[in-house]
């Protein structure tokens, strides 16, 4: 794992993005860790751009307010690309993970991404209806989060998945979230 | 060890609940204390406390319910935020001049006008005066451990007085963070069986609350009041140590960071010191002497501790996340208090940050540190009270 990492999520409300802050957490948190999750609060509405926060680290975490220079930017939904300002305080080494079915090449571009950072794509909304039939991306992004980041290995974020939507859902469902989380730590393309 | 958990600070009051198992609780739903208390009803409701849980129609109705509990002779919780803790303000006084041991999470929120749920500490200072013991929590931890050792502290026969936990809401409330639970064997145990004084219940031995008192020994009344306050630190002390044994978590009344060598020195409450911490040890990297004090327990102040604490540092900046429209932050006014019993006589500034959740951010602190370096060089204060982080 990682010394300290810290990580914002850009999603839109009612996607499940707050909640794969959670997940993450509690997936770091079995894995050893410190950590901390948590979203902006605003007016709650479906649709609206949201952000959240995850810090992970080794040693305890006394920071709090948002995250300013994130490592990690998780971007849930496309076209938050063109209505919020995705990039700022990203860092040279910044790491993108974007919900996509285009290219890493192409996100690279509209992103104006440096040669330093690292760009991931995933098509974690064509994973998550085939998986369990709604366009919930969160579990597929958590995947590719895994695999993007190695922040926690991918069996623990199984079992951190399997944890957190058991206490809410059917085991069709549960049993999709999982898939999806596979399939998108398989699928995700750096580029 | 105890289980590890990632939970909300809410989530983890609710959960010291749960194991502390009141006889009674009255609440109100309030954000950001609705979670907590919320929580702590699906306990109730799922039979894993014996609790009588009493949903009212107010917070004034909920402390009166819990004023009415503890006299009774029962071990009493409630919780609240901001405009519930306004409008239980008679009934604060009541509950702390009757000396009833009622516990309750507060989850620091901001007043209206205009109408804001973030976290600042208006509610907690506003109730200042009442009579309650109030410890801040930095963290979720912090507001777990705190809220098991009220019950010890509150319950305590030289104090038998009634208890704020406080934690900034959002902040602390709603963040998700590692928090370590004690068992439930070794709650129960630590907080240990509840002993009735004086209670209404007991019919053998009729009594009376709530007497009228007049000229003839009202103010000895209020005396007393100060004196059993008086009481209060070395009892925080003894349970601490207590819980600090049982978990190895050390708590006092307050905290001391990198302060035994300082030159300069920030003094601060609740999560904005752990952010704090975080850049005196990036300035201390670059040679900065500077530490920090965290107030824990506010109320009874340890004016005589925290003087001799900081009465070697050139310079303070006393940070308080609410303020007294036209005079001095609250915190300020307790810090001036102890700069007037040191020969040293640091100088002192106040700064306001953080109302209505404004985020506190590094550059903040950065900005107050800088000017704290100007100020021991210097001896000079240009401003003694300035909003920072304020949008100009």
């Amino acid at each position: 794992m990682a010394k300290a990492i810290e990580i914002r999520w850009h999603g839109r409300g009612g996607q499940g993005t707050v909640t794969a802050a959670k997940v993450l957490a509690d997936a770091c948190l079995s894995g050893g860790g410190y950590v901390q999750a948590f979203p902006e609060y605003g007016p709650e509405r479906a649709g609206a751009p949201i952000r959240a926060f995850n810090r992970i680290s080794e040693s305890v975490i006394r920071m709090y307010g948002p995250v300013l220079k994130p490592q990690v930017i998780c971007i849930a939904d496309a076209t938050l690309m063109d209505a919020v300002n995705v990039s700022e305080g990203a860092p040279d080494d910044a790491i993108y993970l974007v919900n996509t079915s285009k290219e890493p090449k192409e996100i690279r571009e509209k992103l104006k991404a440096k040669d330093s950072q690292k760009v991931f794509t995933v098509d974690a909304s064509k994973i998550a209806i085939e998986s369990f039939g709604r366009p919930m991306p969160n579990s597929s992004m958590l995947g590719a989060v895994c695999k993007a980041t190695n922040v926690v290995t991918m069996d623990t974020m199984v079992e951190n998945v399997v944890k957190s939507f058991g206490k809410k859902f059917a085991q069709k469902i549960i049993d999709g979230n999982t898939n999806a989380t596979k399939r998108g730590f398989e699928e995700v393309k750096e580029g | 060890m105890g289980k590890i958990v990632a939970v909300t600070g809410n989530e983890a009051c609710a959960l010291a609940l749960r194991q502390i198992n009141p006889d009674v609780c009255a609440a109100y739903p309030i954000t950001p204390a609705t979670d907590l208390m919320q929580r702590f009803s699906g306990y109730v409701n799922d039979g894993k406390v014996d609790t009588e849980l009493i949903l009212v129609e107010s917070e004034h109705s909920a402390m009166s319910a819990c004023i009415g509990a503890a006299a009774a002779g029962g071990r009493v919780a409630t919780a609240t935020s901001s405009q519930g803790l306004a409008l239980m303000w008679e009934m604060l006084y009541i509950a702390a001049g009757t000396r009833l041991p009622i516990v309750m999470p507060l989850v620091n929120r901001a007043l209206s006008a205009p109408l804001n749920i973030h976290g600042d500490h208006s509610d907690g200072m506003g109730a200042r005066d009442t009579g309650w013991i109030q410890l801040y929590s930095e963290n979720a931890q912090e507001a777990y451990d705190n809220t098991i050792m009220a019950f010890r502290i509150a319950e305590h026969l030289d104090v038998r007085l009634p208890i704020m936990v406080c934690m900034d809401g959002f902040i602390v409330s709603h963040s998700i963070e590692r928090v370590e639970y004690v068992d439930d064997a070794d709650v129960k145990n630590f907080v240990g069986k509840f002993e009735a004084v004086h209670p209404l219940l007991d019919l053998e031995n009729p009594k009376s609350y709530g007497p009228l008192i007049l000229t003839d020994l009202y103010h000895e009344y209020k005396r007393a009041q100060h004196e059993v306050m008086t009481k209060v630190p070395a009892v925080i002390e003894t349970v601490s140590a207590e819980f600090a044994k049982m978990t190895g978590r050390e708590y006092n009344l307050f905290e001391k960071y990198r302060l035994e060598d300082a030159e300069i020195a920030i003094v601060v409450m609740s999560s904005a010191a752990g952010t704090t911490k975080d850049i005196i040890d990036q300035y201390r990297e670059k040679g900065v002497k500077i530490g920090l004090l965290k107030p824990r327990m506010f109320r009874p102040f340890p004016f005589t501790e925290i003087a001799e604490a900081l009465k070697h540092v050139k310079a303070i900046a006393v940070l308080d996340r609410a303020d007294s429209f036209g005079g001095m932050g609250p915190l300020y006014s307790e810090i001036a208090a102890c700069v007037m019993q040191m020969d040293s006589k640091p100088a002192v500034t106040n700064k306001i940050f953080g109302l209505g959740g404004r985020d506190y951010l590094p550059d903040q602190a950065e900005y107050v540190i800088d000017e704290l370096i100007e100020i021991a060089k210097s001896g000079k204060v240009k401003t003694v009270k300035e909003y920072i982080g304020v949008r100009e």
